[in-house]
């Protein structure tokens, strides 16, 4: 199959901070530049794009170096956290602005749906609002006639169809949307986590929909979305970008695996520190809670040989019950078990400082990543409930050479008893 | 992949850009946008009024009889053997064309910047879209003028078409043109500088009076001299002036008036394109 888009070298600066006065100086001064036949003075600066460091430089690299092809007929997914340049990237395939350096060619027409229910008027019919957003998004009357009915019969939408889209509710305003969007026949097609919508009912329509476009027409498709359950049904290879670049491409699974494990290569141990804003009770207070190996430091790795050891230090200012929660996660967020101080028959009912530690017998997880919420209860209600307080990974204790080096599937793999 | 290279690419997205970039094949193929555009304009405009449509005529109307009032009667402009209202009125309503024409394409970028951030389709589109759905709005307030105009012809009134009237539709046109260009710089420039916003709105104002609205052209040369080439050198008091000469056969008419107004309005229409094209590209990262 030939390649159908191409993109090459393409990045994105964007200017922080206001438009002000400043900005019409460095306008002038960028003409200056350009009648003088020399480089943007504004292009050298700008700093990587990582939200959480504050910039030394007014511009910031959304994008950087983007390289990538798309063969006729493939899914490509785009993964990657909050801020990663997603949302830039698909802009500039849309269309709706253009990268600062870099081109993209392509030999098919793109269609984009970055929103479902562009330019809907709120006063028109269902009907007439068909016809405007068809048109918006790159169908003529004809095209949008031919399907009318099954457009509308897709939306569910039949009896309103003649109401003005403002006394429709939200959900079948988007229903109807989406099933405009649904039967667009672009060349390419672009589309950002638009299945996010709707409730459950119709997110399964909408998946099946998008599943006939790209499987059953051989559509070309470039897909965004945090979904990793859609990502990994739909598409059939995937990029990941992280701070607007791209540091992953390949098969899906592995761009999955690749997204969800990117965070924790670093630190397989950790500790997390808290202060009294994290709390809206005067109970106790959760001073902090950090993961590691029983007889290394932190931000040593764990081998699946350590004993594990969860420890917290939890002030209490007065002499009520309390239990500690542990829920343990797996990469995809579903809790794969939970354990509290109960279970462990620990009575915590003490006033003031104490230093509590869980340990976790060795050879008990598989190996992977596990992320921890954390929860404090008094006996009626949750003092104090964290998400993903902390994360840790396990790592395959040392074999000898010759042994199987995979990793088994499961999240645990205990020592059992054997007997024979 | 030797082959690849031989194949056509379809388009180039990139930040180079040529100096124009018209792609009328492109504007063609969302024709049919156009038409929905111009016909949500016109039917949404006075949803939910009790007067609706009629909301077109009141507006020149009562604005024709201020100026009537006030020019006329109170401060004694003589607008010849035409009755003042029609004189008024015929200047009102092709000056009203300009003014929102102006009004609403000057805004383009930053009121449809919802749809402009999700969707390509040429952004031309919506400013022609205003100078169509408007020209409607003109074709409405026109037979208002024409119910006047017959009650007067038939009260003697000294009015009669010009024969140069089969070309009134060409100088609507040129009208409009002029709005679209005039509109499609300032929202270029709008979307980073908000200022031109407030200028808009009270420079309207300005022009109007110096657009020969509610005095003939040659009034203003007998009795202000040496402020008339501020009215000489403005293009749209040609085309009032003009218009007027055709609907009621009053004022001058000038060949050089008028071919230097066309050459105006294609400069200007010219230039506005330009700095349109230069904007669509990156607007949403300013707006």
């Amino acid at each position: 199959m030939s390649v159908i888009l191409k993109a090459e070298n393409i990045s994105k600066q964007y200017r922080l901070g206001l438009v002000g006065t400043g900005t019409l100086s460095h306008d002038l001064n960028r003409w200056w530049h350009r009648v003088r036949g020399k480089e943007d003075p504004f292009l050298k600066v700008g700093a990587l794009n990582d939200r959480s460091i504050k910039a030394d430089s007014d511009y910031v690299w959304a994008l950087q170096d983007i390289n990538f092809k798309v063969k006729e007929g493939e899914v490509l997914g785009i993964i990657g956290k909050n801020g990663a340049g997603k949302s830039t990237l698909l802009k500039i395939l849309s269309r709706v602005t253009a990268p600062t350096t870099g081109e993209i060619k392509t030999k098919g027409r793109i269609a984009s749906l970055l929103e479902v229910g562009t330019g809907f008027h709120p006063e028109l019919t269902g009907r007439e609002n068909i016809y405007l957003n068809g048109a918006i998004l790159g169908m003529n009357k004809a095209e949008i006639k031919a399907k009318e009915e099954e457009i509308i019969e897709f939306s569910g939408c039949a009896r309103y169809v003649d109401t003005p889209v403002k006394r429709y509710s939200s959900g079948m305003r988007v229903r109807l949307a989406f099933a405009v969007a649904a039967f667009l026949e672009p060349d390419i097609l672009v589309i950002d986590e638009v299945l996010a919508v709707g409730d459950a009912e119709f997110q399964k329509k909408a998946i099946g929909k998008m599943q006939d476009i790209s499987k059953g027409d051989g559509r070309t498709v470039l897909f965004v979305s945090h979904n990793m359950a859609a990502v990994k049904s739909l598409c059939t290879r995937a990029i990941v970008l992280e701070n607007g670049t791209s540091v992953f491409e390949g098969n899906t699974d592995q761009a999955i695996q690749f997204y969800l494990t990117a965070d924790n290569q670093k630190g397989s141990s950790c500790i997390r520190y808290f202060d009294s804003s994290n709390f809206d009770t005067e109970k106790c207070l959760v001073k902090h809670i950090g993961v590691k190996a029983k007889i290394k430091d932190f931000n040593a790795p764990i081998t699946r040989e350590d004993v594990i050891l969860f420890q917290t230090e939890i002030e209490k200012f007065d002499t009520s019950y309390i239990t500690v929660v542990f829920m343990i996660k797996n990469e995809a967020g579903e809790i794969v078990l939970v354990t509290n101080s109960e279970l462990g028959e620990k009575t915590l009912n003490f006033k003031g400082n104490k230093k509590l530690e869980m340990q976790i017998p060795s050879h008990f997880f598989n190996e992977g990543v596990f992320y921890v919420d954390m929860m404090v209860t008094d006996t009626k209600k949750p003092l104090f409930h964290e998400k993903d307080v902390i994360n840790f990974s396990i790592i395959q204790e040392e074999k000898n050479l010759g042994d199987w080096m995979g990793k088994s599937p499961g999240y645990f793999k205990p020592k059992f008893i054997w007997k024979g | 992949m030797g082959k690849l290279n031989d194949d056509k690419w379809l388009y180039t997205i990139s930040s180079k850009r040529k100096l124009i970039d018209f792609n009328f094949k492109e504007i063609w193929r969302y024709r049919d946008l156009l038409v929905l555009f111009v016909k949500r304009d016109v039917i949404t405009v006075y949803k939910q009024t009790i007067l609706g449509p009629l909301w077109y005529l009141i507006q020149p109307l009562f604005t024709a009889i201020t100026f009537t009032l006030i020019f006329n009667k109170v401060a004694n402009i003589e607008t010849g053997t035409v009755p003042p209202f029609l004189f008024n009125l015929a200047g009102i309503s092709i000056w009203g064309y300009f003014n929102s024409c102006l009004n609403a394409t000057s805004d383009t970028f930053k009121s449809n910047a919802g749809i402009f951030g999700k969707v390509y389709f040429p952004r031309i589109i919506v400013p022609l879209s205003v100078i169509i759905s408007n020209l409607v709005k003109f074709g409405i307030q026109l037979i208002i003028f024409i119910v006047f105009y017959i009650y007067y012809y038939f009260n003697d009134a000294a009015i009669h078409f010009d024969s140069s009237i089969v070309f009134f539709p060409l100088l609507v046109i040129l009208m409009g043109l002029f709005g679209l260009g005039i509109g499609m710089i300032i929202s270029s420039l709008v979307t980073k500088y908000r200022d031109l916003k407030f200028l808009v709105g009270f420079g309207l104002q300005l022009l109007m009076y110096i657009s020969a609205v509610m005095y003939p052209l040659a009034l203003m040369r007998e009795k202000l001299p040496r402020i008339a080439w501020l009215v000489e050198y403005n293009p749209l008091a040609y085309i009032i002036e003009t218009a007027r000469f055709m609907l009621l056969g009053t004022g001058t008419f000038s060949w050089f008036g008028i071919l230097y107004t066309i050459v105006m309005t294609f400069l200007i229409l010219f230039f506005g394109i330009i700095i349109f094209n230069r904007t669509e590209k990156t607007f949403i990262d300013t707006v």
